[in-house]
């Protein structure tokens, strides 16, 4: 039961993207159609699971156990940069339809603050294993829920009149603020 | 002379981030909520990105193509360890305030879009002078950002009580949906003057 009110919780209440500001770049730069952001939310869904686990894995039986906590910046995105990599040449070989859908967005995921923060966020809130899981597959998907939402808004945006100097990145942020104001309704359901 | 005057200047309007140079929005969002937190994290980048810039201008010759970028997010985290390490040493509020948004400026883009675009084709004082730039550019856009929330949202600037005892909080600026609209105005406003200027805006 926990589990499941810790994943309501991480896909509506604390939504990485509109309440946790985490990956704004992909955000405000791939939403542009409904298609890429689909591409782009199946990426993060795959790498952050994969990331967790692994950056779970080394910072509780190598980090810990080694005295090395403070590494953890350095070691995470190391591990994440080249399960990225690792990622795109197993696709590449052994799945060329999910090769084709996802490839062009796993360089883009490197840098992508989603995928480092949940990494983060799992050792901050001292989550056990099942915890960890359940946390990161529902964050990614409360990423990929919101970035499905505006995707389809602002393929709306494009054709409506928009003063000028708003166009762009301006409105884009501001049609953000409103979706967050709706996400927050959310908050009274889990405490 | 005149390459350097218009390095030192060029991140305070014309490659200003995150508004002109439409990179790092999620410090820009996140940390916003008050100018203090604004300027502490802003200054934690300039630190980065000045040394960013001056160990990969420095390494430009001997680091090969094929694996600059993972070159560079090496560098870069361990700037960033270090970092975090002075803040819990020395600014032990402010990083419990910053949380995990101090490791995650590894994976903000300025400090990789500058290594790559300016810091791997330019000599070393010119890289750590723009690094500089971009860095306090960044500084000030996070701190004016900071100062808007926290005047509006709590009545206070830098802690200090502003607005006297009956204003009534406008608490909506220093959650989430304040941040977004907040930065989206600004972001409107700098295009608007900067089409009055005259200027060509780049669209994105």
């Amino acid at each position: 039961m926990d589990l499941v009110l810790l994943a309501v919780s991480a896909i509506f209440v604390n939504n990485i993207l509109l309440a946790q500001y985490l990956g704004n770049c992909p955000f405000c730069g791939v939403s542009k159609k409904l298609s890429t952001s689909l591409g782009m939310g199946a990426a993060v869904i795959f790498v952050a699971t994969l990331a967790s686990v692994f950056t779970w894995l080394v910072y509780h039986h190598v980090l810990v156990p080694l005295g090395l906590k403070y590494m953890q910046t350095l070691v995470f995105i190391l591990i994440i940069a080249s399960l990225v990599q690792f990622v795109e040449i197993f696709l590449k070989r052994f799945s060329k339809a999910l090769y084709n859908a996802l490839g062009i967005y796993l360089p883009l995921i490197t840098t992508n603050c989603a995928v480092m923060g949940i990494a983060l966020l799992n050792i901050k809130h001292e989550f056990g294993f099942w915890e960890m899981l359940v946390f990161a597959v529902a964050s990614a998907s409360g990423f990929t829920l919101a970035i499905i939402l505006f995707a389809s808004i602002r393929e709306r945006l494009f054709i409506s009149s928009v003063p000028d100097f708003m166009k762009g990145t301006a409105i884009a942020l501001v049609t953000a603020g409103i979706m967050s104001l709706s996400f927050m309704g959310f908050s009274g359901m889990v405490n | 002379m005149s390459r350097f005057l218009s390095v030192l200047i060029h991140g305070f309007w014309k490659d200003l981030p995150p508004f002109r140079l439409v990179l790092g929005l999620c410090p820009a969002l996140a940390v916003t909520a008050s100018a203090n937190n604004g300027l502490g994290m802003g200054l934690s980048v300039t630190f980065v990105l000045i040394f960013s810039n001056l160990t990969i201008s420095l390494l430009r010759n001997v680091i090969p193509d094929k694996v600059r970028i993972a070159s560079y997010i090496v560098i870069i985290a361990t700037l960033v360890v270090i970092v975090e390490m002075i803040l819990q040493a020395y600014f032990f509020g402010l990083s419990q305030q910053l949380g995990i948004y101090i490791p995650l400026i590894v994976v903000n883009c300025i400090i990789l879009g500058r290594a790559e675009a300016f810091a791997s084709r330019n000599p070393v004082f010119l890289s750590a002078v723009d690094g500089l730039s971009v860095g306090l550019g960044f500084t000030l856009s996070l701190t004016l950002v900071g100062s808007i929330r926290e005047i509006l949202g709590a009545g206070t600037w830098f802690g200090n009580s502003l607005m006297g005892a009956d204003f009534q909080p406008f608490a909506f600026m220093i959650r989430a949906p304040g941040a977004f609209i907040c930065l989206g105005m600004l972001l409107g406003l700098m295009n608007a003057f900067s089409r009055w200027r005259g200027e060509n805006v780049i669209q994105n």
